[in-house]
């Protein structure tokens, strides 16, 4: 029988096969291992202790982008707090001999934003980080996932992982989406029909035409999600979008190199005969923006609907954790969510941090003004997006419309450095997570897609681009 | 590690589902760079609420967790794990936990005890009827038990086989995988010469 594009390149980094012991899951190789400043200092006092050295440097990359500042980059970071964790890493990378990105440097950003842009990040790889969206990886057809600091510690000692053997779904997405609807609405209209535990167990591989159309950003947006519905990883297969992405990439192969992995690469696509333990299906063509209501990133609806009652819900969970998301959220049920106002507007993150998205919220802010009562904050995913966005005169537009154009990080998204919500406030924002106080304590998270944010920072109130258009008429 | 075979204590009834890691570490918690003093941070947000569990004593004193269903989604903060244990917990009972969430616990040597759904209701029940009743939570026979009489429970819960015995064996599994030093240089042998390198 045939295989998954997941069992391939599972297969392909097993060490030694389950068995022995207490019944030791398969060991698995670790092609890339992505190091930030927040779960790694644990994971490298661990190795001190035990007197244990890095194994793979080589194989190894740090940067610093959870808990860095985003504004007066000249200075020392503020935060004593936050500065000791960042020049922690520092430390460790120098002892460890581990190379390091560090705020500055022009390969500085988010790690999901880096890996990729560097050209690390390829096909049939397996790739883990510190982080849970290390799914974003999965587009390239990398076996991509989130580990936590003992994990990031196994890594660093044997760059291997014992893992247990998840099982396989895929998703396919039939059709194409319309004009001006995004991977970033297909895969929270996912999340919400299937709700933020669906997905777990399981590796997920997305598949179908409209997934086919997407660009390499677009694939980027939908497996950085496969997280928040549970799912331990996301991937796609590689095709010439793929390779076209890659080429020339200052890592990727080159020469009779670059011919014998695109040969290789061409062979990981799931067998015809291949089957699932799960399947899903929806259609591209039905979708339409769509908005979180919610404090789980399940909980959303289109744009155009309204807030729902905890009533609508059949599940005795699903009615008391509407209740407790609408006293948290300030929302009474039926209000159209076209009506609710927005203080805040993010764009960024590493789910729509990348040129591309800037590109798109740009080209929706040009020539006009961010409403009074908004703030609009751009935030490049990488230091290299930053500086192709100011090549374009991306960062003027934003400027001249009233947005705040800042340095790379991790930023709103998590609220970890300066950047957050006040009680109260609410965003519209284009990252992952609307959990309570996610972007700032007592803060509101809208999640939403680059097109509806640029347009929601110009009416302060959730809109689409077509909401502009016709209140400019 | 230390060894885990069986422990009772007082149990702790949190009645809501997707209890996320903001939830159970806000970010802001985040910064320090050791594995300890993070109990500060265990469900900051909530415990600014007068109202909420672990604000009441015996409550305040309990060490096994009783929660909804997809318990530790989101973020692959370990910090959530060392906050639970930082404050006291040994043990989470739910009937479902995020991937990594329950992977971070087995490695820091927190239970994560998978049950059914009815085992958390009649445990929550039971656990706000009689303040300050204790769960056992048994590694060595899979069972979780509490109260006695009519509204007792005993049931049992599931773990990974793996997971279980290093638990039991207080074991460390880098330890284990450098004993398999040999296979992993004899994978490295045959990587493809392509593949990047970060120096």
């Amino acid at each position: 029988m045939g295989l998954t594009l997941a069992e391939k390149v599972w297969n392909d980094h097993v060490v030694r096969a389950a068995g022995g012991g207490g019944g030791e899951p398969d060991l698995l190789y670790v092609d890339l291992h992505l190091v930030h400043e927040v779960t790694s200092p644990q994971a490298f006092d661990g190795l001190r202790l035990a007197g244990r050295p890095v194994r793979r440097p080589d194989l190894t990359l740090a940067t610093e982008d959870h808990n860095v500042p985003t504004v007066d980059l000249d200075k020392p970071i503020a935060d004593p707090v936050s500065r000791t964790q960042v020049e922690t890493l520092r430390r460790n990378t120098e002892e460890f001999g581990v190379r390091l990105h560090p705020l500055g440097d022009i390969e500085q950003g988010i790690v999901h934003i880096i890996g990729p842009q560097l050209g690390l990040t390829q096909p049939g790889m397996t790739i883990v980080c510190g982080d849970s969206h290390t799914s974003t990886h999965g587009a390239f057809g990398a076996l991509a996932f989130g580990i936590g600091t003992s994990e990031v510690e196994h890594v660093l000692a044997t760059q291997t992982l014992m893992q247990a053997r998840p099982k396989t779904m895929a998703v396919t997405v039939n059709g194409s989406l319309p004009a001006g609807v995004t991977a970033k609405d297909l895969v929270l209209t996912l999340i919400t029909h299937i709700g933020t535990g669906g997905g777990q167990g399981y590796v997920v591989e997305y598949r179908g035409p409209a997934i086919e159309e997407l660009s390499m950003e677009g694939r980027m947006t939908v497996c950085n999600m496969s997280i928040e519905w549970g799912a331990k990883a996301g991937l796609v297969a590689p095709d010439q979008t793929t390779f076209d992405y890659l080429q020339g990439r200052p890592k990727a192969p080159s020469g009779a190199d670059w011919d014998t992995a695109v040969e290789h690469w061409r062979s990981l696509r799931t067998d015809d005969d291949a089957t699932y333990d799960r399947e899903i299906v929806l259609d591209a063509s039905e979708m339409t923006p769509f908005v979180t209501w919610g404090t789980n990133p399940g909980q959303g609806v289109p744009l155009s609907g309204a807030v729902p009652a905890p009533e609508d819900f059949d599940e005795p969970g699903d009615v008391v954790a509407a209740e407790k998301a609408l006293t948290y959220m300030g929302l009474a049920a039926g209000t159209p969510m076209r009506d609710i106002s927005v203080d805040t507007v993010f764009v960024g993150s590493c789910t729509n941090g990348r040129i591309e998205d800037l590109r798109l919220a740009a080209g929706i802010l040009e020539g006009r003004t961010v409403a009074a009562d908004t703030r609009l904050l751009v935030v490049p995913g990488s230091v290299r997006v930053r500086l192709q966005a100011e090549e374009e005169g991306l960062d003027v537009i934003f400027k001249e419309a009233g947005g705040e154009w800042r340095g790379a990080g991790c930023s709103m998204c998590l609220g970890m450095n300066a950047d957050q919500l006040g009680p109260q406030e609410r965003s519209a924002s284009t990252s992952n997570r609307n959990f309570e106080g996610r972007q700032g304590k007592g803060g509101r998270t809208h999640l939403v897609s680059v097109p509806v944010a640029a347009a929601t920072a110009i009416r302060g109130t959730l809109s689409s681009p077509a909401d502009l258009d016709r209140s400019e008429q | 590690m230390d060894t885990f075979t069986r422990h009772t204590g007082i149990g702790v009834p949190l009645r809501r589902s997707n209890v996320d890691t903001d939830q159970i570490i806000p970010a802001a918690y985040l910064k320090r760079v050791t594995r300890t003093g993070f109990e500060d941070g265990l469900f900051a947000a909530w415990r600014g609420d007068p109202g909420f569990v672990l604000n009441h004593e015996p409550y305040a004193s309990g060490s096994v967790l009783v929660a909804g269903p997809d318990f530790g989604t989101g973020s692959s903060r370990e910090h959530a794990v060392w906050a639970l244990q930082n404050y006291g917990f040994r043990a989470v009972v739910s009937p479902r936990f995020a991937d990594i969430f329950r992977g971070n616990a087995g490695k820091a040597g927190l239970v994560a005890a998978q049950v059914d759904d009815k085992v958390v209701q009649r445990l929550w029940d039971l656990l706000e009827a009689e303040p300050g009743t204790e769960v056992t939570v048994d590694l060595e026979a899979r069972t979780v038990r509490a109260g006695e009489g009519a509204d007792a429970v005993e049931d049992s819960f599931d773990i990974d086989d793996y997971t279980r015995w290093r638990l039991l064996e207080g074991l460390d599994d880098i330890g284990i995988t450098l004993g398999h030093e040999a296979d992993i240089t004899t994978y490295e042998g045959q990587r493809a010469a392509w593949l990047p390198s970060t120096g």
